[in-house]
């Protein structure tokens, strides 16, 4: 369980995020959605203690943020990042070992070689695994990122996987893979955290939605509440229709036309 | 195995020929295994007082090199983040050359044990504070900006070269030499006594650096990812940089600046085996040992009674293999 109060950042003069508070059960999974500079990147950094608030609490499972030691953090929630690269030649199967980093000194227990593997084959890259990073595809980069993250914090239970914009760059199979996967460890009971872009993969895979605007919450709570046109419209400053389609839970959201 | 072999070759090949039964006799006869003697005495004292020496400041140097290119170019991310090509050795040179023409007085015993420790300090004091400053200039948010490091680097290069030639203007006939000596790179200094005074700053570092490894991994997917998965990337940053400056300077002082080995041993190994730094850091280590002390082995036999420069064998053996590695690389990429 994950629980943010009042937390506020600035840099410099600019106040980026404004009394922001919000609660994840372990279980569910939240997206977090709003234009460019609206704070969901600096909120996800705070989360994972790249930075620190300036005010307001931040607490994992009931123990402040702040109190977890550097090692204890690595094994309790893992990052995916934007803008991977990686400098030099690793294969495939390395790049998911390293996200058992945190569990091994300097050589990886058989436990962390079954996980690496079921890890693999639950992503789908297991044969991949002995392939070069750099010749993959950006959907196959991806894939074996979201393994190194999920391989992090595989056998730890109520551990936090935060995710920003997984699905950057990618074409719609792949944006519903990695999706599909941060859904199924939420149904495994992780709490999964993750920046989106696209409302509607948000409401679709997403428990709850937390909607910024230059810092500050303009709503926070399931997609069925949340998502409509007066939030779209105050968030992202455009107009929206909402359409109900069958077998989906909440009204899918299209945009109607701006004028330039 | 290839260590060893080259090691036993290069300390029998030499102006004063030992053939292998008579190396074996040496080493039996002075461990008290044997009672033959199969050798003249001159053999005997040019194995022990002259070319053992040499041949072992070769290995820990080449080891020494090797092993501090591979972890700075996993720190820098960047695999042309070599000693010489960024300027850390001519940093340290220019150091030494400063003790050299300014602390005269604290080495008027130099080639005393406390001469080498001098130099040694002053080369890796030299050898940090160019690593430090590239460091800053070329690392932003975590990455390398290459075209930076690069001209860092040369900038270093050129600054660290005028200054040392403007020392050579101040320096008395003896000091010069010793200052030429540094910028050419070459083991002929080598003696029992260098050998002893640099063998802590090369050992230290040979030890620990490979302790780094797994930090190295995870600082190539970067600094900030690192941190996440529980690096604790500043103090794995200033390890890498004090034990590598340390084994650097270390070399610089006894050996001057030997190019390539530091840029040439870690790509093959990379480009063996993978880049886990786990194998690469302690491979480089050793295959630079063996191709340091091969180096030598042709740059005093080759041309003997002279002898070549060591920077002229490495880079000629050193640029081909590198350059046919990169091109079965880029093939290998295409298919």
């Amino acid at each position: 369980m994950i629980s943010v109060q009042n937390v506020s950042y600035s840099a410099g003069k600019k106040q980026i995020l404004n009394n922001v508070s919000f609660e994840v059960t372990s279980g569910e999974m939240l997206a977090v959605i709003g234009a460019n500079g609206a704070g969901k990147s600096t909120l996800l950094k705070l989360l994972c203690r790249e930075i620190h608030a300036a005010s307001g609490n931040i607490s994992l499972n009931d123990r402040d943020l702040v109190l977890y030691s550097i090692k204890e953090l690595a094994q309790l929630r893992s990052v995916l990042t934007q803008h991977n690269t990686v400098s030099v030649m690793f294969t495939v199967k390395e790049l998911v070992l390293m996200g058992r980093y945190p569990h091994f000194e300097n050589h990886p227990s058989t436990n962390d070689i079954e996980v690496v593997n079921k890890v693999m084959n639950e992503t789908g890259i297991t044969h991949l695994a002995g392939r070069d990073y750099n010749t993959l595809s950006g959907g196959e980069q991806q894939r074996v990122h979201l393994a190194r993250v999920i391989a992090q914090i595989y056998d730890c239970p109520n551990a936090f996987l935060f995710l920003d914009e997984p699905t950057n760059g990618l074409d719609l199979l792949y944006q519903q893979q990695i999706l599909q996967l941060a859904r199924n460890m939420a149904d495994r009971g992780y709490t999964v955290i993750s920046i989106l872009h696209d409302i509607n993969f948000a409401s679709r895979y997403a428990d709850q939605i937390l909607i910024l605007k230059n810092g500050e919450t303009v709503a926070f709570g399931p997609p069925l509440e949340v998502i409509n046109c007066d939030n779209i419209h105050q968030a992202f400053n455009i107009k929206v229709k909402l359409m109900d389609c069958e077998g989906f839970k909440c009204p899918l959201v299209i945009p109607s036309g701006i004028l330039i | 195995m290839f260590l060893i072999a080259v090691i036993i070759a290069s300390v029998c090949i030499g102006a004063v020929h030992i053939s292998l039964p008579q190396f074996w006799s040496i080493l039996t006869y002075h461990s008290g295994l044997s009672k033959e003697v199969l050798f003249s005495s001159q053999q005997t004292a040019v194995l022990f007082s002259l070319r053992l020496p040499r041949v072992l400041l070769g290995v820990i140097i080449g080891a020494a090199l090797a092993i501090s290119g591979a972890s700075l170019q996993g720190l820098f991310r960047n695999p042309l983040a070599e000693p010489g090509l960024i300027g850390i050795s001519s940093g340290a040179t220019l150091f030494a050359a400063l003790m050299i023409v300014f602390g005269g007085h604290l080495l008027s015993t130099i080639g005393s044990i406390y001469g080498y420790y001098a130099l040694a300090v002053a080369a890796f004091i030299g050898a940090f504070v160019t690593t430090l400053t590239v460091y800053r200039m070329a690392m932003h948010q975590g990455k390398t900006v290459i075209t930076a490091l690069l001209l860092t680097g040369i900038a270093i290069n050129a600054l660290a070269f005028a200054f040392t030639g403007l020392l050579t203007y101040l320096s008395t006939d003896e000091q010069l030499r010793n200052i030429t000596f540094w910028s050419l790179g070459s083991l002929g200094g080598a003696s029992w006594v260098s050998f002893s005074s640099v063998l802590p700053f090369i050992a230290l570092p040979l030890v620990g650096l490979p302790f780094m490894a797994k930090s190295l991994n995870a600082i190539a997917l970067g600094e900030v990812q690192a941190g996440h998965m529980g690096i604790r990337v500043n103090r794995t940053k200033r390890t890498v940089i004090v034990l590598a400056t340390m084994a650097v300077g270390a070399s610089v002082a006894v050996a001057g600046i030997i190019s390539f080995i530091g840029l040439v041993i870690p790509h093959i190994l990379r480009m063996a085996f993978g880049s886990d730094n786990r194998l690469v850091l302690p491979g480089s280590a050793l295959l630079g040992a063996a191709a340091l002390t091969l180096a030598d082995l042709i740059s005093r036999t080759i041309v003997a009674p002279a002898e070549l420069p060591i920077g002229i064998v490495t880079a000629l053996g050193g640029s081909p293999v590198f350059i046919y590695m990169i091109f079965s690389q880029l093939k290998k990429q295409q298919l």
